[in-house]
């Protein structure tokens, strides 16, 4: 297959890359090189990416991939390579363009940062390991980006590191995500181990699995898919390792809209979608992915709906909206998934941006301290406004369309998860409705607010029209996407009219809510917290999940550290010190045999030939 | 004969041994150094007579010693003197150098 663009899709990761050592080498110091580097460099990706999905629209079967060898032992070898399908190019632009689009933001928000420069270096390694992730052809690369996404989400989270919360959250964030990396690694060995010739780049995975011919028994195939699936667990926030991911909000906001709501938490969903023929194997991780996605769906849609910091409630929508996607895998949807994932990234980057620049005009991430910003800052609210709208699911807005989607097949598929599904669609659009209403709405709590400058409010337009358009690749009536997405294999979820009645209805109804009690007043705020005080703060404590884990993990775990470090402190160093004051007490009795008299030194050595001598004769009459 | 003159020069010996370990004069050490050469002398002296292989290979190499010997002892009181003059002291004991 002769390929014009794709074949050079190898440069897309590497133009951030060579960012990212730039602003090592120079950045220092340059403010300006940062933003520039920064964004050239996404551009350039994104010009790259858009020629790579273009080529693949217009051609549905354009296929390259490209592997060397990487290491080689005994009779094993291991490639190294890129892969560029359908999945693949369509994610490359997500990618990239939300990663373009926030570093222009970033121009805008971080402008008063020191540290800019180091700033927007972790930005560019972060595209390229997220890149590299995309592009990998096979699992053992792809692993290793995941945990280069890992170390960036790190570094960005804690990137105001002189505040503790930060720190506390990149750390939390760091080693849930681990708990999920750990599951990933050791599904990765059992397919390595599992594998004809140890074969781990995903051509061969597919045709191993595609069909479930039979070469994997059963049971190891649902194993390797519910190990791959905790990794995406971890990744993408789903329940019950999401707690990182509301906590990482402590990182720069433009970083919570790349990183944490469009593209490195979408890598569960993608790494899912990339092994789907092994989950398609086994029914029973199909079914596992689907109640973890349908209940982390509704789980944290709940949650949100009690929370106060602007910032924590997008995070959660981004669990519950994760959790539809993972749904929709697990309901054998690849295009509802990925389709979910596309238009989601677009909504939530803008909402999340929107959010930056509230916070940047009033310093204050407190809705409640908020208030009648729409006649302040027209652009953010009426972006904002379709970004709410898009995650409220309100036709024609994207998120419409990719929801609708999801919950038709459910319905389809299962019953209960489409109960499931039209329920969190509701409490989005209620949160969503009291988010926007709270902040936008109402009377002005400060006047200082302003409108955020042009290269923040620009790309908060650009993702809006995004967030507007990006649905209508894949409507009930234009199976664009599905079709080419899964080469038509994947029968056409036609859409009945009654499904888009109920999810734009429950979605309206929301809205509507959200507007009697913030707005018109027509049922007081307090209504449910008075009458159930206890359901408000359940919902506010997340369901007391960070304290169940501080009560069933952490203390346990904090307790036997202490534990090993008194063993340490007391039996292990006991042992060396004991060594090493064995040691110096031989040398003082040393110093003081020195004594530097020479007659004594004589003494010494008389005797020891008289010993000597004394052994030697005595020896004939033992 | 012969277990005469080696009793005489062990006697000699250990009278040297003790006051080259004992005494704290240093000229008295270096004394008693030359004792037990000498002590070492008369037994090469009474093996090339009266040895199993007798020789004048011994009493040459007496000779030999004893002309060494004395360049030793030059040389020793020289250092001697030496170390009188730069510590203002003959007593061995004080001499701890090699401590330090």
């Amino acid at each position: 297959m002769d390929t014009t663009f794709s074949q050079w899709a190898w440069l897309i990761p590497l133009f951030p890359f060579a960012a990212f050592l730039m602003l090592l080498a120079f950045g220092r110091g340059q403010r300006m090189l940062g933003v520039t580097l920064g964004a050239a460099s996404s551009f350039a990706g994104l010009v790259l990416s858009i020629l790579v999905l273009i080529e693949h629209m217009t051609d549905g079967t354009a296929y390259y991939q490209y592997a060397f060898k990487w290491l080689h032992f005994g009779s094993v070898t291991l490639n190294a390579g890129f892969e560029v399908t359908n999945l693949t190019a369509i994610m490359l632009v997500v990618v990239t363009s939300v990663s373009f689009l926030v570093n222009v933001y970033s121009a805008g928000y971080m402008k008063d940062d020191e540290r800019i420069s180091v700033f927007f270096s972790y930005v560019a390694l972060f595209s390229f390991s997220m890149l590299g992730l995309v592009l990998a052809d096979n699992m053992l690369t792809l692993y290793i980006f995941w945990e280069l996404v890992g170390v960036c989400s790190f570094l960005l989270v804690g990137f105001w590191y002189s505040k503790p919360e930060a720190k506390a959250a990149a750390k939390k964030a760091f080693i849930v995500t681990r708990i999920g990396d750990a599951g990933l690694l050791l599904g990765i060995l059992l397919l390595y181990w599992y594998m004809p010739d140890h074969a781990l780049d995903f051509v061969r995975i597919g045709n191993v699995f595609e069909g479930n011919t039979g070469v994997i028994a059963a049971g190891v195939t649902t194993w390797i898919a519910v190990l791959i699936f905790i990794g995406a667990v971890g990744k993408s926030g789903q329940f019950p390792l999401h707690v990182w991911l509301p906590d990482a909000m402590e990182g720069p906001t433009p970083i919570s809209a790349l990183i944490h709501a469009a593209t490195m938490v979408a890598a569960g969903v993608y790494l899912v979608a990339r092994t789907f023929d092994i989950f398609q194997a086994s029914q029973t991780a199909m079914d596992i992915v689907a109640y973890v996605g349908g209940f982390t769906a509704i789980f944290a849609a709940t949650i949100g709906v009690a929370q106060n910091d602007i910032k924590r409630i997008l995070a959660y929508s981004t669990v519950s909206q994760l959790g539809y996607m993972m749904m929709a895998l697990g309901l054998n949807s690849l295009t509802g998934g990925i389709f979910h994932l596309f238009t989601h990234a677009f909504f939530k980057a803008l909402l999340f941006l929107g959010a930056g620049s509230v916070i940047h005009a009033v310093h204050t991430q407190n809705i409640h301290e908020m208030g009648g910003l729409g006649s302040k800052m027209r652009i953010t609210t009426w972006t904002f406004a379709i970004g709410a709208l898009a995650l409220s699911g309100i036709p024609p807005f994207s998120g419409f369309w990719s929801k609708d989607m999801i919950l038709h097949t459910a319905l389809q598929e299962k019953p209960f998860l489409f109960v499931i599904g039209v329920a969190a669609a509701f409490f989005t659009a209620f949160y969503m409705s009291r988010l926007f209403f709270l902040v936008f709405m109402g009377k002005p709590k400060g006047d200082h607010a302003h409108e955020s400058p042009s290269s923040m409010t620009i790309p908060l337009v650009v993702l809006a029209v995004l967030a507007v358009v990006a649905g209508f690749i894949q409507t009930p009536w234009n199976d664009t996407l599905g079709t080419w997405l899964t080469d038509g294999a994947e029968k056409a979820h036609g859409g009945g009219g009654l499904v888009m009645v109920i999810s734009a209805a429950v979605g309206l109804l929301g809205l509507y809510l959200g507007w009697l009690v913030f707005v018109k007043g027509t049922i007081a705020r307090d209504a449910v917290s008075s009458r159930a005080p206890w359901l408000v703060r359940l919902l506010e404590r997340k369901y007391y999940m960070d304290e169940l884990y501080e009560m069933l993990l952490v203390r346990p775990l904090r307790g036997l550290g202490l534990l090993l470090n008194l063993i340490d402190d007391y039996v292990v160093d006991g042992i060396v010190r004991a060594v090493g004051g064995t040691a110096v007490l031989f040398g003082r009795g040393g110093t003081r045999l020195q004594s530097g008299q020479i007659q004594t030194y004589g003494l010494v050595t008389l005797l020891g030939i008289v010993i000597l001598i004394a052994a030697i004769v005595g020896r004939r009459f033992w | 004969m012969l277990s005469s003159y080696l009793t005489m020069a062990a006697i000699l010996f250990c009278i040297g041994l003790y006051g080259a370990l004992v005494k704290r004069n240093a000229v008295i050490i270096l004394l008693s150094i030359e004792l037990m050469l000498n002590a070492v002398n008369l037994n090469l002296v009474a093996f090339s007579k009266y040895g199993v292989v007798p020789s004048l290979t011994g009493q040459m190499f007496t000779l030999f010693s004893i002309a060494v010997a004395a360049a030793e002892a030059a040389v020793g009181i020289a250092i001697l003197i030496a170390l009188f003059r730069a510590r203002g002291t003959v007593n061995a004991d004080e001499y701890d150098e090699m401590r330090r």
